[in-house]
């Protein structure tokens, strides 16, 4: 980072001109720190996602190789790059031309506002700059300890899951944490009370199963913020294990004393309250793992979820960083002599391809449209309902709403529920859009249909769990051989068995147990397992 | 002090070493990545590794995307993963660039990942060519190489010196002395230069894999050879009982029945190399495939004759690559192994058993560095 420098005083006059016109438009945010950088800085920078500091892996040297050779053979040049802390760092290309970073800093001002305002980032720890240094000097200790070869490949084998996250954790507030914890320490203690009794199996099973619901109502998930983790890491231990003994003994297992031993027992675990889906907080909680292997799941996890709500509003996110430069540009900051500078870079960044969606266009077109429709009255009923196209194409209502709207939009959305919610028949035609595919008999991928809920259909689904498949550990100890249950919530599309049989590889060198996994394979319910040599379909 | 990332780096690029060489493999093997687009470029993918997730399957299902066009218009190209754009923006994404490369760029990513040798060619640098560089000044030439610059300072050299050059009217009226022209300089450059000759068995045993093996191992030893040489010629021989010099496009397509005297390719490559190689300046390569099968043990024996007293004399070195194939003896292979044996500088073996083994073939053929 010693190659980063602050700004001049030029950059820093524009800078402040910018902010300023920022808040004028009444967007809020934390300070922004930019920094001028060379481009091999950015190159880093951006393979590191955005970071300067990460923990030792080759993944961020092939990212690194990639954005180098990227701009070396000119086929990608990194713009603008901000991250999510407070106060935003953001970097500034020194070779840039002036009318670019003004850009570059207006946009920067938009994803600022809405890291900030955003109802997904609302949990997001901002002081991710010393997470991830601190994440660095531990994974190297670990290295040092262990070997950097064990490490790594550790590492590598955790980040397979990934993309296996509950989009719910990101609202799991300290508060909910506690109260849940608290809840189920009560309920854990009174069944410690009502163990022993003579009450029928049936009548304790109905117990068992008011208590789920209780628990379920009670709040959302079992996290363990890992935050809270490092921080207490004492005081958690005596939680886990609480938990676990609570669990354990739910499930009428009385070998409390192998519990005491480190390595975990992952056998105990019988049954799971609920399916959990956030699979790596399951595996460094139950997996048979030493102590560092669950620590750095805990870890990787922890980077996940910090970047996991720019992944549910990569549309929204540049649209309205987008909407933002867009107008203090145009409106404020642009001198005559940059008007064809700006339009080309505009332009640019605005493309559309007739072979994927380009956030940024969609983003920006989506958030103009509800501005003009909440500016002019074209929602609701009654404009709905209207059936005089006359009338319908010059309806104005002069309601002005459409700043407000836009404004309440950035804060309560993500992308599913803006697509959802927004995205109209009139705009889909307006923009060309239209869905394409694989025609087999010509071999080659054609142009579908133009079909407003059919493009609405294919667009959410796309986006539906960021675009991940949804999977959920539902049995830990399945057909009782402490086997584990994965079920895949098929909504259409099959997994791609390849990519299935090296990640169920790389669970079951954690879980240490066979790895089973029920899916929809051909319209067909199936079951594979991996048993750490093949995947199979069971018999 | 290098920032740690370029430590990342290097473990990349060491863990590719080995992964590379699979993605080659996987290209090399498939021939389809490998387009020529335009005149002499190619696009490959670039070095990646993927880490396994949960991911859905069955690309055909299609995507998104916005311009004009009616249902059932063609969309160009495979659908793009969804990610970035022009701007990197804040988050991750998604990465799958595919950059346009070279011949040359390609040849040279070939060589340093299969760690191929230079070839040292034969000391013979006997073709002369002739460059013309404009790299000087000359008092007399066209108008349109006129060098305004020079021709200036001629002027205002000359009119300082005659004290006609008033600061104060700063004027420069060149004179036809003062004028410069930029000049050629002729450069007088050696080129080496190669020839290869193609062999290939056609007879019935050779089926269309066999062929196509062939096709793709030779693809890529013209890609080095032409990186290697300057100037490069490329001869084809098929045979199965004669043997016919043809073009590149009959070479992989014939298909011809009955049977097999690999003499006679021998006898016309030799006739080719005497009627047009001079050994003296060329570097020759005779290159032979078939799947082993020779119609019988004399005309082995003229085979290995052939190559004694005339190919191994005049070529660099001799390459036989035996396809394995499912009718094939495979003898042929051992009639040489037996003679010239595993080590052999001039004479190089090569059993290619299927796609995957074409990289590995490659290298034994030229790791050698000839």
């Amino acid at each position: 980072m010693d190659k980063a420098k602050v700004l001049s005083d030029d950059l820093l006059k524009l800078k402040l001109e910018i902010r300023q016109f920022a808040l004028d438009y009444g967007l809020t945010f934390y300070d922004v720190e930019f920094e001028v950088c060379d481009y091999d800085t950015v190159n880093i920078l951006a393979a590191q996602g955005g970071f300067p500091t990460r923990y030792p892996h080759w993944r961020f040297g092939m990212e690194y190789d990639q954005f180098s050779k990227g701009y070396a053979y000119g086929v990608q040049k990194i713009y603008e790059m901000v991250i999510n802390t407070d106060p935003c760092y953001a970097y500034l290309l020194n070779a840039n031309h002036t009318v670019d970073q003004k850009i570059v800093m207006a946009h920067v001002y938009g994803h600022a506002d809405f890291f900030k305002n955003n109802a997904w980032f609302s949990n997001t720890n901002r002081k991710m700059m010393d997470v991830m240094a601190n994440h660095r000097t531990k994974i190297r200790r670990y290295m040092e300890k262990y070997g950097a070869d064990e490490v790594e490949l550790f590492i590598d084998k955790i980040l397979s899951l990934e993309n296996l996250l509950d989009i719910t954790d990101l609202f799991e507030t300290t508060d909910v944490q506690r109260h849940r914890q608290e809840i189920e320490k009560i309920a854990s203690a009174e069944k410690n009370k009502t163990f022993d009794d003579d009450r029928s199996e049936a009548l304790r099973s109905f117990m068992k199963s008011s208590f789920t619901q209780q628990q379920k109502k009670a709040k959302k998930d079992k996290a363990i913020k890992d935050k809270e983790r490092e921080k207490e890491r004492d005081k958690d231990k005596e939680h886990q294990s609480e938990e676990e003994r609570a669990r354990a003994e739910r499930d009428g297992d009385k070998h409390k004393d192998s519990l005491d031993d480190p390595t975990k027992n992952a056998t105990l675990l019988k049954v799971l309250p609920r399916p959990q889906r956030d699979i790596m907080k399951f595996l460094a909680e139950h997996a048979p793992i030493t102590e560092w292997q669950s620590d750095v799941i805990s870890i990787l996890r922890e980077e996940a979820y910090y970047y996991l709500p720019q992944r549910v509003t990569k549309i929204m996110n540049e649209g309205w960083a987008s909407y933002w430069h867009s107008r203090i540009m145009t409106e404020k900051s642009l001198e005559a002599s940059e008007i064809t500078d700006f339009a080309d870079h505009h332009a640019g960044v605005m493309q559309t391809s007739r072979k994927s969606l380009n956030p940024y266009k969609l983003g920006i077109e989506l958030f103009r449209d509800i501005e003009y429709r909440w500016n002019t009255g074209r929602f609701g009923k009654e404009y709905n309902d209207c059936d005089d196209i006359h009338q319908k194409e010059n309806w104005d209502l002069k309601l002005g709403q459409g700043r407000a709207k836009i404004f309440e939009v950035r804060k309560a959305h993500n992308d599913i529920s803006f697509i959802d919610e927004f995205l109209t028949q009139d705009f889909c035609n307006r923009n060309q859009m239209f869905t394409y595919k694989f025609n087999p008999r010509t071999n080659r991928f054609e142009i579908d249909t133009r079909d407003f809920e059919a493009i609405k259909v294919k667009l959410l689904s796309s986006l539906t769990n960021y675009g991940a498949p949804v999977i959920e550990v539902e049995d830990a100890n399945f057909a009782n051989r402490g086997e584990l249950l994965l079920a895949h919530r098929h909504y259409g599309v099959d997994l791609d068995l390849n990519y299935a049989h090296d990640t169920m590889k790389n669970i079951w060198a954690v879980w240490k147990r066979p790895i089973n996994l029920r899916t929809k394979y051909d319209n067909k319910e199936i079951i594979f397992v991996f048993d750490g040599k093949e995947l199979r379909p069971v018999a | 002090m290098d920032h740690p990332i370029k430590r990342d780096h290097a473990r990349f690029r060491k863990i590719i070493k080995g992964k590379i060489r699979e993605n080659l493999r996987k290209y090399v093997s498939s021939g389809d990545m490998i387009i020529p687009k335009g005149p002499k470029r190619f696009s490959i993918p670039m070095p990646q590794i993927e880490i396994p997730r949960f991911k859905f399957g069955d690309k055909s299902q299609g995507g998104m995307g916005q311009g004009q066009g009616n249902p059932g218009d063609p969309v160009d190209g495979q659908p793009d993963e969804q990610g970035e754009g022009k701007e990197a923006g804040q988050g991750e994404g998604n990465k799958d660039v595919e950059v346009e490369l070279t011949i040359e760029e390609l040849a040279q990513i070939l060589g340093e990942e299969l760690e191929l040798p230079n070839i040292e060619p034969k000391g013979r640098h006997q073709i002369e060519s002739h460059k013309d560089r404009y790299t000087t000044i000359g008092v007399i030439g066209p108008e349109s190489l006129r060098h305004f610059k020079r021709t200036f300072r001629e002027s205002l050299k000359r009119q300082l010196i005659m004290g006609t050059y008033d600061f104060r009217n700063p004027l420069i009226v060149p004179i036809k002395n003062d004028y410069r022209y930029k000049a050629a300089h002729t450069k007088v450059e050696y080129e080496n230069s190669a020839v290869v000759i193609y062999m290939m068995d056609v007879s019935g045993s050779m089926g269309d894999e066999q062929k196509e093996i062939v096709r793709t191992e030779s693809f890529w030893i013209n890609l080095w050879l032409k990186h290697q040489y300057k100037n490069i010629e490329i001869r084809y021989i098929i045979h199965d009982a004669t043997a016919k010099e043809v073009d590149e496009d009959t070479f992989f397509k014939t298909r011809e029945s009955g049977g097999t005297l690999i003499s006679s390719a021998f006898i016309l490559c030799r006739d080719i190399i005497k009627k047009d190689y001079d050994a003296n300046e060329w570097n020759i390569y005779p290159f032979h495939f078939s799947d082993g099968d020779n119609w019988s043990l004399d005309d082995t024996k003229l085979c290995l004759e052939i190559l004694d007293s005339d190919l191994l004399k005049v070529s660099n070195m001799f390459c036989y690559g035996q396809v394995e194939s499912r009718y094939g003896s495979g003898q042929f292979y051992k009639d040489l192994f037996e003679k010239y044996g595993e080590r052999s500088d001039s004479v190089i073996l090569s059993k290619i058993k299927n796609k995957e083994g074409i990289l590995d073939s490659i290298k034994e053929f030229l790791g050698k560095g000839k």
